[in-house]
């Protein structure tokens, strides 16, 4: 009650700590991701991967699925050839799935900078007992980078149409009018340009900004406030740009004939959503091992509806995006959702029905009530299906157009999804032992710690 | 409020007391009939112990009712009554249908909410409201009792009570 508690920074300092057993155990989950990782890859150079693998009905059961999408395109008048379908070769997979990961896995450590640059930018009180949580994410980015940028430089061509020899060079058997003429923004100098570059900003501001906050830990005042708040501010006009730019790079141009006018926001929905879920998820985590006290149900009845609220924002644009191609009908638009919902032999068929469940019915269901939102064990569930759905969400973006009916559920996917969580959890872990898990002189702590709602 | 309703009001002039006062009269086993403040203070319904609202689950009745209507409405429209073919779909498209049926939803939700809220509070037009205390529209809490609910403590005692907890002044109406 307010009133009632009087809060004293100075015993609130509380230091996570990352215990040998728990670094034992990320380790032996990130061998676990590497052994089934070598596995799989073993039994992809085999030609049989395991799980819903359907790559063994080969390219009979591809063109069939092929030519049962095409015949929807009563115009016909553009000539869809995925990158998979001329140059495919079974180490594919793996590039199409380190990729998968890194543009995943580089979301979310974003968007923890996004949340605390919103709250600044709000200057929201409430959460300042949790954003050392969400500050933490970023680190990750050291990670995804290089991963990025080496499969960009050795294996681009297996993962865009447009690094493909030739498509840009008149007279060129590979030449491909429309990718020449998206040339201007689609070329390999720009596009490093735009990663290096967005990523030096972000690692920049990030690092500003944890600096700035580490430094309020021991000086306090005001003045670092106005400052973070600053820098919140250039961040998000960054992140504005950036966010819709990279869209296009890393996923949209993959499909690269297709376009749509939605797909900055979408992905950035399906990114803030999931960061959302790792965001709360890991605050539950840290509460169950006893830390975080102070982050009591209404916090979280916070978090849950923002999870609640951002995961019908993405199936609004989801919805949105596919609403508008579906009803003008266009063949070179609407050839996206053929491949996924009938093209290939049908295998993103389920992948699809799957992640609209659990991105929207099972979140709007599940979260619907107060309770729920304020109850731990559903938001712990949500959030986790809500991160599942989002990686089938980025499954289904970037396999068909790098993969097409070679993809599948299998080691491959569950070793490398292990192999990038379990680093994760690592990097987020250590990165959190280095500050107090509350910021102890923000100047809306008391606001926050009273927070009733 | 009716006027034949013994009312024993406990005036406060600061919202951290009145909310205090609050448990305070509640330990001394009397019952609190409301709490009129100018603004809301956090806390207080839960101190006073009231029941949380019904209102979402009215909401979520009304957000089906208008999802029905509104499906119903369109595919009575453009199923039966007079078939249409719009940009080669079926008769029965549903993905067009979704923003109409949303839009629907919401619609039923809001204006349902709103009339359930008035309905439940004694909100319609010409409606004189009863207010304990003028005051309350202003600077003051005033922390009404019911003396007929209250059959166990005597009204002095809980005049009493109201003082010790910090009213300014103690009215019976």
């Amino acid at each position: 009650m307010a009133g009632h508690s009087h809060f004293s920074p100075a015993n609130v300092e509380e230091h996570f700590e990352f215990t040998s057993e728990g670094k034992k155990r990320v380790i032996y989950a990130f061998i676990a991701g590497v052994v089934a990782l070598v596995l799989g890859i073993y039994l992809l150079s085999k030609g049989e991967a395991g799980g819903h693998e359907v790559a063994n009905a080969g390219h009979e059961a591809v063109k069939a699925g092929h030519e049962a999408a095409s015949e929807h395109l009563s115009g016909g008048a553009v000539s869809h050839q995925p990158a998979a379908e001329e140059h495919y070769d079974w180490t594919n997979r793996i590039w199409a799935n380190v990729w998968l990961n890194a543009v995943f896995f580089t979301g979310i450590a974003i968007i923890g900078m996004f949340f605390v640059s919103l709250q600044y930018l709000t200057k929201s009180g409430w959460s300042s007992v949790m954003k050392r949580v969400p500050e933490a994410f970023p680190k990750f980015l050291y990670i995804t980078l290089p991963i990025l940028l080496l499969v960009f430089f050795f294996k681009g061509d297996a993962i865009f149409h447009w690094m493909h020899h030739g498509v840009t060079e008149v007279g060129n058997e590979n030449y491909d009018k429309i990718i020449a003429g998206k040339s201007g923004y689609l070329n390999k100098t720009f596009f490093l340009v735009r990663l290096v570059g967005f990523f030096a900003l972000w690692i920049g501001l990030w690092t500003v900004l944890r600096k700035k906050s580490l430094e309020e830990d021991l000086i306090g005042g005001t003045d670092l406030f106005t400052q973070l708040v600053r820098i919140s501010t250039a961040f998000i006009v960054v992140f504005g740009a950036s966010s819709s730019m990279f869209a296009w790079d890393w996923v949209m141009s993959i499909d690269t004939h297709w376009f749509s006018t939605m797909f900055g926001w979408y992905m950035f929905s399906s990114w803030h959503v999931t960061g959302l879920a790792v965001i709360t998820l890991t605050i539950l985590l840290l509460k169950d091992k006893g830390y975080m006290a102070y982050v009591n149900e209404n916090h979280l009845h916070d978090l849950g509806k923002l999870m609640f609220a951002f995961s019908i924002f993405w199936t609004y644009v989801w919805f949105e995006q596919f609403l508008l191609i579906y009803y003008a009908n266009m063949p070179e638009e609407i050839i996206y959702f053929l491949e996924r919902w009938e093209g290939h032999n049908k295998i993103y068929k389920t992948s699809e029905i799957l992640m609209v469940f659990l991105n929207f019915f099972f979140p709007f269901l599940v979260l619907m009530t107060r309770d729920a939102k304020r109850t731990r064990i559903f938001l712990k569930i949500a959030a986790f299906f809500i991160i599942v759905g989002h990686y089938i969400d980025f499954y289904q973006m970037i396999m068909p157009g790098v993969l097409g009916g070679h993809a599948g559920y299998g080691l491959v996917e569950f070793g490398m999804v292990t192999v990038f969580a379990s680093a994760f959890i690592y990097i987020v872990s250590d990165e959190l032992t280095k500050a107090s898990l509350i910021a102890k002189n923000h100047p809306f702590l008391p606001e926050a710690v009273h927070h009733d709602i | 409020m009716s006027s034949t309703t013994n009312y024993i009001l406990g005036v406060y002039d600061d919202e951290d007391e009145v909310l205090h006062a609050v448990s305070e009269v509640k330990s001394k086993g009397i019952k609190i009939e409301d709490v009129f403040t100018p603004f809301p203070i956090h806390g207080l319904d839960r101190a006073v112990g009231h029941e949380r609202t019904r209102l979402p689950i009215a909401a979520f009745m009304f957000g089906v009712l208008g999802l029905t209507c509104a499906l119903s409405l369109i595919s009575y429209t453009m199923v039966f009554d007079w078939p249409m073919i719009i940009g080669g779909k079926d008769f029965f498209a549903l993905p067009n249908w979704i923003p109409v049926t949303f839009e629907g939803t919401v619609l039923f939700t809001a204006f349902g909410l709103v009339i359930t809220f008035c309905i439940s509070n004694n909100l319609y037009p010409g409606n004189q409201p009863d207010l304990l205390d003028l005051r309350i529209t202003d600077d003051k809490f005033v922390m009404a009792i019911n003396v007929d609910k209250n059959k166990k403590v005597s009204a002095d005692d809980i005049k009493k009570a109201l003082k010790d907890s910090g009213a300014i002044e103690v009215n019976v109406k």
